[in-house]
């Protein structure tokens, strides 16, 4: 079962690093790491995403204290948070499936960024269900190369971390 | 006030307290050199290779209680530290390692000797900095002895770049106090579970107190005496934690784990409450935490919240400083009559302290001549124990008369007893210091001697020499292997000759006759000497 846990780091050189070493050390099982700058410019929030079945979350909760620039973590309550993944999606596409890749996106609510004589680009953003969603959907049209950022994720409510 | 890099780095070193310093030369740390050069008053131990600088501010550390300091070079000498720091952090020694490097402007071209010591270490250091302005010094000094000094001890590495320790700064200021946002280690353990610690310790029948390296690290020793004698209940304890009570003290089982005492084992097999203190329960002292967490339960008392559950599931965790819990502890009602368990125990352990060993001609069996040895020393002497079958051995029958034990635990690190006999030695020039190795041991660590020497050290060195990689090959001759294997040291040199051009004198000893005399002379000589004791190859750590 996935859990998501929202890190608070110091934004400083290096501690990045830090985290995935210790992860990588510690033999912890990650999905996917999203980091990125907070309205504090001192501090960044890190998104992970484990996988419970193989990996004891207390144990990288606690690990990840014992790192200096580690402030604060918290392992958010899957029923009650807001998740989302950005995904940039390049399928084949000519006349004959433009239309029919088109009523796709329109359905899934995937925005087209980029056309070609034999391709098509497409930008999501979504819970990671519905982008999986969209991925799978896409598959028959021959996908051609996929970037995703892995999840980030706030609590819902009013408390922050 | 106008300071360079390397003059603040020296300040702050002696503003932390620091009196010797443990190093190797190098182009990258010339500044640094130059700056001691004008600080008569910091010692400093030139050693024979940097991993040894690590053991040897780790033995300094281990006996005053204050954070070791070793100053190496970039690029081989800092790779040559990871050893000695990895040793340190496995066993939660406080120190600080500097290293130099090379001008940060060049950082990240493969210059020569440079290495990314930061990024190596990552896995062996509490915490590391790499500092590119040398204003930034006062505090990242400050900021490292607090990490490497406080909660759970341990390594802080800090890379200083040629250039940085050149810079010159115009307004250095020392910093009284510091913040580190995300550091903060729990000292007081919290009320409630005390109580509840209280309250799981007057129900037991069958209690034992595991006990740990931490007990020492947060200087606890005399609290757990005094809780365990208040209390009446057995203590065993993990192989850092050996010498917190001296072997024939009536409460103490001994060492548990796969290399331990029978009775020390047994207390842990038979007993209805495990109250462990500053132990992290490692897979050497508890080899079967899911039978003793379904069986029984369990106290856990760390001062690192990380390994409460990382191996074995309390049922009353509690963190905070062992010596400050103890303490609270006291302050409450505890009542628990174990008087005939205790007994039960006693009776096994005075068998196992009374046994008899086995003999060979031509040679003298290690429990015995360790045994005797121990009889022998001062009550305020240091044993450092290296690592290997002279590990086990002295780990079950060197007798504790109230000297200190220290060997590599965590790591097991071939070569720890000499250099961190020197460094006790640094600390505490007085004090009968012995080291314990074995061949394979000794040939890691013999081009030390020239630091004893050179220091003019009175540290007795015993090898117990059998040819071989003893616990290794132990191993290798029952299943599931079929012989032993790169176990043989051939091509060892005559020891005493070794010793002997270092103008260090030396002992032998192959009769068992001749034990208590040989030992008795070795103790009384003056100045440094090797005791080389013929010990069979045959010989297993369970005989």
């Amino acid at each position: 079962m996935k859990q998501t846990i929202s890190v608070l780091v110091e934004n400083r050189a290096g501690v990045l690093n830090r985290i995935t070493s210790l992860f990588s050390r510690r033999a912890f099982n990650i999905d996917s790491l999203a980091v990125g700058v907070t309205d504090d410019p001192s501090l960044s929030r890190i998104t992970i995403i484990v996988d419970n079945d193989n990996t004891v979350v207390e144990q990288v909760e606690k690990q990840l204290y014992k790192l200096v620039e580690v402030i604060k973590v918290r392992t958010l309550d899957e029923n009650a948070l807001i998740g989302r993944e950005l995904m940039i999606i390049k399928v084949s596409a000519n006349k004959n499936n433009r239309e029919h890749i088109m009523t796709i996106c329109s359905i899934c609510g995937a925005k087209v960024v980029d056309i070609s004589p034999t391709s098509m680009t497409m930008e999501i953003s979504d819970t990671p269900e519905r982008v999986r969603t969209f991925e799978d959907m896409m598959r028959p049209f021959n996908i051609l190369e996929v970037a995703r950022t892995g999840v980030i994720a706030l609590q819902k409510g009013a408390g922050k971390i | 006030m106008e300071m360079t890099g390397a003059q603040i780095l020296i300040e702050g070193l002696q503003r932390e307290g620091v009196e010797r310093v443990f190093g190797y030369a190098g182009a990258t740390i010339c500044p640094i050199a130059d700056a001691l050069l004008a600080a008569p008053k910091l010692a400093y131990t030139l050693v024979r290779t940097e991993q040894n600088a690590g053991h040897m501010a780790s033995g300094y550390a281990r006996v005053t209680g204050r954070t070791g300091v070793c100053i190496v070079t970039s690029g081989p000498g800092a790779t040559n530290l990871i050893t000695g720091i990895a040793t340190a952090y496995m066993d939660s020694i406080p120190m600080v390692a500097i290293t130099g490097q090379v001008p940060s402007v060049q950082l990240g071209r493969d210059i020569f000797q440079e290495v990314d010591i930061t990024g190596a270490t990552l896995p062996f250091t509490k915490h590391n900095y790499l500092v590119k302005n040398a204003a930034e010094l006062p505090r990242v000094i400050k900021e490292a002895f607090h990490i490497a000094s406080t909660g759970r001890p341990g390594p802080v590495l800090i890379d200083i770049p040629v250039d940085v320790q050149d810079q010159l700064v115009t307004e250095v200021e020392f910093p009284q106090d510091i913040r580190i946002r995300g550091y903060n280690p729990s000292v007081k353990g919290n009320d409630k579970q005390i109580a509840n610690v209280a309250k799981a310790i007057n129900g037991a029948e069958r209690p034992v107190i595991c006990a740990g390296g931490g007990v020492f690290l947060s200087h606890a020793e005399d609290a757990l005496r005094e809780f365990a004698e208040k209390t009446r209940i057995p203590v065993v304890t993990t192989m850092m934690g050996l010498s917190l009570f001296p072997t024939e003290h009536p409460l103490n089982m001994g060492m548990i784990g796969t290399h331990g005492n029978v009775s020390a084992n047994k207390a842990l097999a038979k007993s209805d409450r495990l109250i462990m203190i500053g132990t992290r329960a490692a897979d050497r002292a508890i080899f079967s935490p899911d039978e003793i967490q379904r069986r029984m339960p369990i106290i856990h008392i760390d001062v690192d919240p990380a390994e409460i559950g990382k191996n074995m599931l309390p049922t009353v965790p509690l963190v905070g400083s062992a010596k400050v819990i103890l303490r609270q502890l006291m302050d409450r009602d505890l009542h628990v009559n174990c008087g005939a368990w205790l007994e039960m125990l006693q009776e096994m352990r005075r068998e196992e302290l009374n046994r008899t060993y086995p003999e060979k001609e031509g040679y003298v069996f290690p429990g015995r001549l360790l045994r005797l040895l121990g009889e022998r020393l001062r009550e305020d002497a240091a044993v450092c124990v290296d690592v290997g079958q002279n590990q086990i051995w002295s780990c079950k029958h060197l007798r504790l008369n109230g000297s200190r034990f220290l060997t590599s635990g965590g790591l097991g690190t071939m070569g720890y007893a000499i250099p961190a006999a020197i460094g006790v030695k640094s600390a505490q020039r007085s004090r009968q210091v012995v080291a314990v190795c074995g061949d394979g041991s000794f040939q890691m660590a013999m081009n030390e001697l020239a630091a004893i020497v050179a220091h003019k050290m009175d540290v007795k060195i015993l090898l117990l020499r059998n040819g071989v990689l003893g616990l290794v090959r132990q191993s290798q001759v029952q299943a599931p292997y079929h012989g032993p294997y790169g176990v043989d040291l051939d091509g060892s040199p005559d020891f005493s000759v070794i010793a002997a051009a270092y103008g260090i004198p030396s002992l032998h000893l192959d009769s068992e006759a001749q034990t208590e005399e040989t030992l008795d002379r070795f103790l009384a000589m003056e100045g440094p000497a090797l005791l080389i004791a013929e010990v069979s190859p045959d010989w297993k750590t369970t005989d």
